[in-house]
């Protein structure tokens, strides 16, 4: 069987015809992807198993390499940001804005403090919504489907609060340069303020479904465990990393987006297991959760909702079709032939998954010169076949949806 | 105290002459061009000084400049980050066009063994001393380097496409 | 819940007497398949996300016959492709293809599938009906949950009307042909 999977000259086939010499017993090769129904995405893995236990691993990844570094060479600006949704489709707005602040860095552009705060808003529920899923993933994944199709409805409400904003669901292509494109609906404060009441009851009790439930933990508890210094080896960021103990949140060390204002904990784990990782996802929830209700209770007051730069902010509909200053004003922005400064930027935000990062080269021209987006997942997943060694085949499941690996940012 | 950029520069200077050079502050990032030799003892230096403890590698990554001279067509950037002090670095490394090689430091930061087959995969960046330098994005058969500035983004496959409409002929009639 | 109603599927066309009731065989196989197609979700990126939602409770398409998921392509009638499928990909989901058992139905949901979408590069494979013939298109990128029941809607209504000597009529044949497909 193993021919038909490997050459005859990969490292594994020599293994398993040494170890045939060695005592008799058989080791087997198993081909984990890039459709197995248990991996949501498309991760292949060439495991190599003495009977149930991996002893090494092989990733291949790429199966949905998209090319967005390449498309972003040859976009303007405001293109790229539909790009930048479908990197971490799980947590769209996050990077939105991350773009969004890093032209603003680029062109020095100052935000309002309300635009800031609408911001943190929507990029903590973004948070909520990618921490929803992968923890209610690794609930299905061990076994307890009833949680996932309780908190799903959740995602449902957020879903609606970006139509709100927005008009889209998942891949939200939220924002402008220096702001939203239009202020927020009080239909959107009303569905965030009956989100804040309605889904802490229910998150309170898909944490109880689990926290404690001895199958779970049985199932996670010491299962993909990593150290923090393996883990800061391997480029972890993000709560993967919290979960190994270290407290390393770009929100707090490099605050964006005014994220200083608010008053939150960066909740670590401590032995970076699977079950740690799931507890800090629980906890960065409930901290996201307090730091939206913050962000409305010190709202500044007024309707601002972007900075005035005309120069890159589209002017409002009306006035293209009736002024002509407006009509041009468009038409620049639009094609590209607005002011850009040459320059290197780098910046981060902290996305659904860790560190994510923009580094932007521009050479003046309509287009990045050069865009490469540090994308967490890629960086970390690459410790899985570390992660996984000599464990169960169902628990390398677990392990892999507990790092919430999204093929999407994976593959670019 | 916070690492000042001038005491990264004096130290820099000191331990590796002129192969570091160009010292910057862009933005909010100090950075440094360091030639292409040097960048393995540089990093490694980086890493364990106990004044610098650059400890952690963001990002890695390649960049195409086919206008310039043949000495300084590719660059291999890196992005490094002290997080006691909160401070990133920036180096930049410039590559010769014609055989664009330098050294892996995947031994020193195991994150970045990935990060170089990218940027081999998408610039043909030689890392020397990489364990397994293969492509990874895209497919083991491809020939060529989709990065470089030359590669057309576009499928060159499409038939359904007519050029006319995209003002890709010469003379868009 | 009790007061949830339950809209039955409405009968085939045909003669109804005392104790016995005619029609065609055509009708009632493709009233049977129509109603219990089993879904195989190849979901690759975004699309899969909003296939998620449209499997969850809030718009369940398991009232269209579709309860159980299949992740094994043998035992599956429709497969449904969401997200972008590469290059690379693109024997695998031939393969996939290749091991369901007639009858089979694609859906190409999202523009991805669909022709490339936004992705017109080097490494994306520009529509799935390049590799494999589909029967429906899904537009959006991606689609709302809507527009995937939409799409499975549309399904059933050819699965409704197809022959059941389809599968077997040489111009099916030619089709598969054209893709290599044996």
């Amino acid at each position: 069987m193993s021919e038909l999977l490997l050459p005859p000259e990969h490292r594994y086939a020599k293994i398993i015809k040494d170890r045939l010499n060695e005592d008799g017993s058989e080791l087997s090769v198993l081909n984990l992807g890039p459709t197995h129904p248990a991996t949501h995405g498309i991760f292949q893995n060439i495991l190599l198993m003495d009977g149930e236990r991996i002893l090494e691993a092989e990733p291949t990844i790429g199966y949905i390499h998209r090319a967005f570094e390449k498309i972003a060479e040859n976009r303007p600006f405001y293109q790229i940001t539909p790009l930048t949704d479908r990197m971490n489709y799980c947590s769209s707005p996050i990077n939105n804005m991350g773009w969004w602040m890093t032209l603003e860095k680029l062109l020095g552009i100052e935000v309002p403090k309300r635009v800031q705060y609408l911001r943190v808003i929507v990029m903590e529920l973004a948070r909520i919504t990618d921490h929803l899923i992968c923890n209610s993933i690794l609930g299905v994944d061990t076994g307890a489907y009833t949680g996932f199709l309780y908190v799903f409805q959740f995602r449902e409400k957020v879903y609606e609060i970006y139509e709100e904003i927005c008009g889209a669901r998942l891949t939200t292509n939220m924002g402008r340069i220096g702001g939203f494109e239009r202020d927020w609906s009080p239909e959107a404060f009303k569905k965030i303020n009956t989100f804040l009441e309605d889904f802490p009851v229910a998150w309170k009790e898909f944490e109880n479904l689990f926290e404690r439930n001895r199958i779970f933990l049985d199932r996670t508890v010491n299962v993909g465990a990593i150290s923090a210094e393996q883990a800061m080896a391997y480029g972890f960021t993000g709560p993967n990393l919290r979960a190994a103990g270290v407290d390393y949140d770009v929100r707090v060390a490099q605050p964006y987006s005014s994220y200083e204002d608010f008053d939150f904990i960066v909740p670590v784990g401590k032995s970076g297991d699977t079950y740690d990782r799931f507890c800090v996802r629980n906890a960065e929830v409930w901290e996201s959760l307090s730091i939206i209700r913050q962000a409305l209770d010190k709202m500044p007051a007024g309707n601002e909702y972007h900075a005035e730069v005309p120069d890159y902010y589209l002017p409002p509909k009306e006035d293209v079709y009736n002024s002509m200053e407006s009509l041009i004003y468009h038409f620049k922005i639009v094609m590209g032939e607005v002011p850009v400064p040459v320059a290197e930027i780098y910046h981060a935000v902290e996305g659904g998954n860790g560190e994510l990062g923009f580094y932007l080269v521009t050479d003046g021209s309509r287009t990045p010169y050069r865009l490469h987006f540090r994308r967490p997942c890629f960086i970390y997943y690459q410790a899985y076949p570390e992660m996984i060694k000599g464990s169960l085949l169902s628990d390398a499941i677990v392990i892999l949806s507990s790092l919430n690996v999204i093929a999407g940012e994976l593959d670019a | 105290m916070a690492l000042e950029n001038t005491q990264i520069q004096d130290k820099l200077i000191e331990t590796f002459n002129n192969d570091v050079f160009n010292f910057q502050q862009e933005r909010d990032i100090f950075s440094l061009e360091a030639s292409a030799d040097t960048i393995k003892p540089l990093i490694l230096f980086l890493k364990n000084d106990p004044e610098l403890r650059f400890h952690f590698i963001t990002d890695l990554c390649g960049i195409h400049y086919p206008d310039n001279e043949t000495e300084r067509q590719f660059a291999v950037v890196y992005h490094l980050h002290n997080w006691y002090e909160n401070k990133r670095l920036r180096i930049k490394v410039f590559l010769n066009g014609e055989k664009p090689e330098i050294k892996s430091i995947s031994n020193i930061f195991l994150s970045t063994n990935w990060m170089e087959r990218e940027t081999y995969d998408f610039y043909g960046i030689n890392f020397i001393g990489h364990p397994q330098l293969k492509r990874i994005l895209n497919m083991d058969e491809m020939q060529s380097f989709p990065m470089r500035k030359e590669f057309p983004m576009e499928d060159s496959g499409r038939t359904d496409k007519d050029d006319r409409f995209f003002g890709r002929t010469p003379s868009n009639c | 819940m009790s007061d949830s109603k339950v809209n039955m599927v409405a009968p085939p066309e045909g003669v109804v007497g005392e104790g016995f009731f005619a029609t065609k065989l055509n009708d009632v196989v493709g009233l049977a398949r129509a109603n219990s197609l089993w879904p195989l979700p190849f979901a690759t990126s975004c699309c899969g996300i909003e296939f998620m939602a449209t499997m969850a409770s809030h718009y369940d398409l398991a009232r269209f016959g579709s309860e159980r998921v299949s992740f094994s392509p043998r035992q599956a009638d429709m497969l449904l492709v969401m997200g972008t499928i590469s290059k690379k990909m693109a024997p695998i989901l031939r393969q996939v293809y290749e091991q369901m058992s007639e009858p089979r139905w694609v859906i190409a949901v999202g523009a991805c599938a669909s022709s490339g979408g936004v992705f017109d590069t080097y490494s994306v494979l520009q529509g799935i009906d390049k590799v494999i013939p589909v029967d429906v298109y899904v537009p959006g990128c991606p689609p709302r949950p809507e527009q995937i029941v939409d799409g499975v809607m549309r399904l059933q209504e050819l699965v409704k009307s197809e022959s059941v000597r389809r599968r077997s009529s040489p111009e099916y044949q030619e089709l598969l042909a054209s893709y290599n497909i044996s």
